[in-house]
């Protein structure tokens, strides 16, 4: 047969055949924890955690210990979720958070009791362990503009709930929900804001500087808020619970690698708030390169000034002078090309997988109206779960990178190719099928022959918005670790580096285009001649 | 081979409430050409489907050549049978010749491309002119004749026209009618063609058989019809034809 879904299915193959070598091995030791592998360290998608866990892996790499980096991994669930499937050996995290988001529990007692609290709980209930406080802490920290500090005369958080009524916040989704968050917070100080967004960790800081919210949550050690001169209001309840900064090392690197928890442990103590934030603003403000910056604190305090040569997400950050985008694309062309070849992949690999299953899947549908709607719903379903969600869904399935990001990928490009293909085979010329009916054709035949390669410009269609889809998804699995043109997208996020996002954003845009034009001329080709006069004419 | 025979015992057929055929006895003989008219909704289009199993009868018989029909393997038996569809029905994704040699093809018959050839002769069309063209690249009338060529490819000498040239102006139907009825000249030909046009039934018929609400009202060739009427709808049936023509 010329036409129809056996065509799609070889060109999709090769497609993925072609691609396919580059993609697996990249992360199959995420896959099997038995091999020896690189210590995973992975970090959260803001500045000081992108930080601190390079500081961490350049540490390792200074006493010759192999280091898989994976930074800005979605959220605290995300972050724990992967630390405790072993998918990843340590990241930087804060005692408060520990306590409050993971454990659930009610704050307590000062920075060494919650410290012990956390210690004795994971390692009873998650079998992780906490290496010894890295010496700051970086509490939540809300702030305002100063003009709004002055105007209301806002010095502390008890002054904040008198005037809040008449502000608005913009808080990340993170700390809208948590209890040691918004919530706790509201009930603590009686405050009710005008309205309240969520907002990204790091477009927040822009919103409040250009007025379009009043109040941002963030952390006392951000660099931004030097940056911007804003206030930040003092805790007098003492409402948030201390948050000592320190590596949480996961189950396999206590078991396997002493010697890489004592390399790690070296960083114990020898860090402070100021310290940090002179790092943070250089991160942040000055977007200097994070595996600078970090290789020069690592120096500082005789750790070792070590060479890093391989190249990290963090390293994208290297936003080199005022020189030109272009120039400055030109001078990130090697972590481009792979950035976008690992998206090619993300999106090929899942969109294959997509109409190996929705095609069939929709085919046999045609066969089992009575079971179509049905089906079809329970996959449209699955488009209304957010992006975030369904990536973080996958972490304790199938751990963190390539492949959770793969099936989420999958299960997104199920609806439009199933769909379209459905009703393009249902609605196909019903002359045609009557009378191949009527002269002979079995189901099948009819199915095979009729249905399926005049339906061709729709299941065409299906694949062509599922691949659009998944290229623009696609960005968001950088926070699961999977790389592809969301990680320059998600590290300028957190660092508030415009060119950055720029520069995955607009590749991604291009390849959107550029997959949508080549699917076009696979359309060309599996559409049936005369069918195709008839849409060009 | 003779051209076979039909015949339909007491056959039924009901839609929910409605009855579409309530018991009709009917036969064709070999080589004989019968037109079903009536109005829309009289049953005759689903009693010349339930010759090729598109409809299966609720009570009662179809005899191809005295065998049951229900009991033939249904695929086999409609590749058996020349159908030509209201819109002629061709595949629009397939060329003239492969839609032609559609029924050679299903069998796996190695000559289908030849069969085509002859077929489209038949219906006038030579192969070099019209094989190659798109569906969409004929007039109405070659379209049809495709059709028609379509349904006799597989040799089939039961051919059945089901309001086949309904949508034609008048010049086209003629021409077609006027190939029908040279088809049954140059070959044995058993035809069943659903019509409601009684002038295309009394040209092309030996016999008229006339349905309403699912009732046969009368059987009868075009000159008996004519001079009697044997109820008063089949009377009335005429007289409005008459009425249009003039």
């Amino acid at each position: 047969m010329k036409f129809g879904s056996a065509v799609v299915l070889l060109l999709a193959a090769a497609v993925v055949v072609a691609i396919l070598p580059g993609a697996a091995p990249a992360d199959t030791a995420a896959m099997r924890p038995e091999r020896a592998r690189p210590v995973v360290i992975a970090s959260k998608p803001f500045g000081e955690s992108y930080l601190l866990a390079e500081m961490f892996a350049q540490l390792l790499e200074s006493e010759g210990i192999e280091v898989q980096r994976r930074p800005g991994l979605g959220a605290t669930t995300v972050a724990f979720d992967a630390l405790r499937s072993g998918a990843v050996d340590a990241y930087p995290e804060y005692t408060g958070t520990g306590l409050l988001a993971i454990l659930h529990e009610e704050p307590r007692g000062d920075a060494q009791r919650v410290f012990a609290e956390v210690q004795k709980q994971f390692t009873e209930r998650y079998g992780l362990r906490w290496l010894p406080p890295l010496g700051f802490e970086n509490g939540y920290a809300i702030s305002v503009r100063a003009e709004t500090a002055q105007r209301y005369h806002l010095a502390t958080l008890s002054d904040l709930a008198t005037v809040a009524p008449r502000l608005s916040a913009g808080l990340s989704p993170d700390f809208i929900q948590r209890a040691d968050g918004l919530p706790g917070l509201s009930r603590a100080y009686g405050l009710r804001f005008q309205s309240v967004r969520p907002l990204d960790q790091a477009l927040k800081y822009r919103a409040l500087a250009s007025g379009a919210v009043d109040v941002v949550d963030g952390y006392s050690t951000d660099g931004l808020i030097a940056r911007y001169d804003f206030t930040v209001l003092r805790d007098d309840l003492h409402f948030f619970p201390p948050y000592q900064a320190a590596a949480l090392v996961g189950a396999r690197l206590l078991r396997d690698d002493p010697r890489a928890v004592a390399v790690l442990t070296r960083l114990s103590g020898m860090l402070n708030d100021s310290t940090m934030r002179v790092l943070n603003e250089r991160v942040e403000s000055e977007h200097q390169p994070i595996a600078r910056v970090a290789r020069d604190a690592l120096h500082d305090l005789h750790l070792g000034g070590v060479r890093n040569d391989s190249a990290t997400a963090a390293d994208a950050s290297s936003g080199a002078g005022r020189s030109t985008f272009l120039a400055y694309l030109w001078g990130r062309r090697a972590s481009l090309a792979a950035q976008t070849l690992r998206h090619v992949e993300l999106v090929g690999v899942s969109l294959l997988a997509g109409i190996l299953l929705a095609l069939p899947l929709a085919l046999t549908l045609e066969r089992a109206s009575r079971a179509a709607e049905p089906t079809l719903r329970v996959l449209g379903l699955l488009e209304t779960i957010p992006s975030i969600a369904i990536l973080a869904f996958m972490i304790p399935l199938f751990g963190v990178g390539f492949w959770p990001a793969v099936v989420a990928l999958w299960l997104y490009s199920l609806y439009p190719i199933a769909r379209n293909t459905y009703t393009g085979v249902r609605d196909a010329d019903p002359a045609a099928v009557h009378a191949a009916r009527a002269l002979g054709m079995t189901p099948m035949q009819v199915l095979r022959y009729v249905r399926t390669p005049l339906a061709a410009p729709s299941i065409m269609a299906g694949i062509r918005t599922a691949a659009v889809i998944n290229v623009g998804t696609a960005t968001l699995a950088a926070f699961i670790g999977a790389g592809g043109l969301g990680e320059p997208i998600a590290t300028g996020l957190a660092l508030a580096d415009t060119r950055l996002i720029l520069s995955g954003a607009l590749p991604a845009a291009l390849l959107a285009l550029i997959v949508d034009a080549v699917l076009a001329q696979v359309e060309r080709w599996t559409t049936p001649a005369p069918l195709r006069h008839r849409t060009a004419r | 081979m003779p051209a076979p025979s039909l015949s339909f015992e007491n056959v039924s057929k009901s839609y929910g409430a409605v009855h579409a055929l309530a018991d009709v006895t009917l036969s064709v003989d070999s080589g004989e050409c019968l037109a079903l008219v009536g109005e829309s909704g009289s049953g005759k289009t689903t009693l010349l489907r339930c010759i090729n199993r598109l409809v299966d009868p609720d009570g009662g018989m179809v005899r191809i050549d005295g065998r049951d029909a229900s009991a033939l393997d249904v695929i086999e038996l409609r590749r058996s049978i020349g159908y030509v569809p209201q819109e002629g029905g061709l595949l629009p994704h397939w060329r003239v010749s492969r839609n032609v040699g559609l029924v050679p093809w299903l069998r796996g018959a190695p000559d289908a491309p030849l069969r085509a050839e002859e077929a489209l002769e038949l219906v006038g069309l030579p192969t070099a002119t019209f094989g190659e063209r798109w569906p969409d690249e004929l007039s109405g009338g070659q379209r049809h004749r495709v059709a028609v060529a379509r349904a006799l490819a597989g040799g089939q000498s039961l051919m059945l026209l089901d309001e086949p040239f309904g949508a034609l102006d008048a010049i086209t139907r003629h021409d077609l009618q006027r190939m029908v009825a040279e088809l049954r000249a140059r070959r044995p030909l058993t035809i069943v063609i659903v019509t409601h046009d009684i002038h295309e039934a009394m040209f092309l018929a030996d016999r008229v058989g006339v349905l309403h609400a699912g009732k046969l009202e009368q059987v009868a060739t075009p000159a008996v019809l004519g001079a009697e009427p044997a109820t008063p709808y089949v009377a009335h049936l005429l007289a409005r034809a008459e009425l249009l023509r003039s």
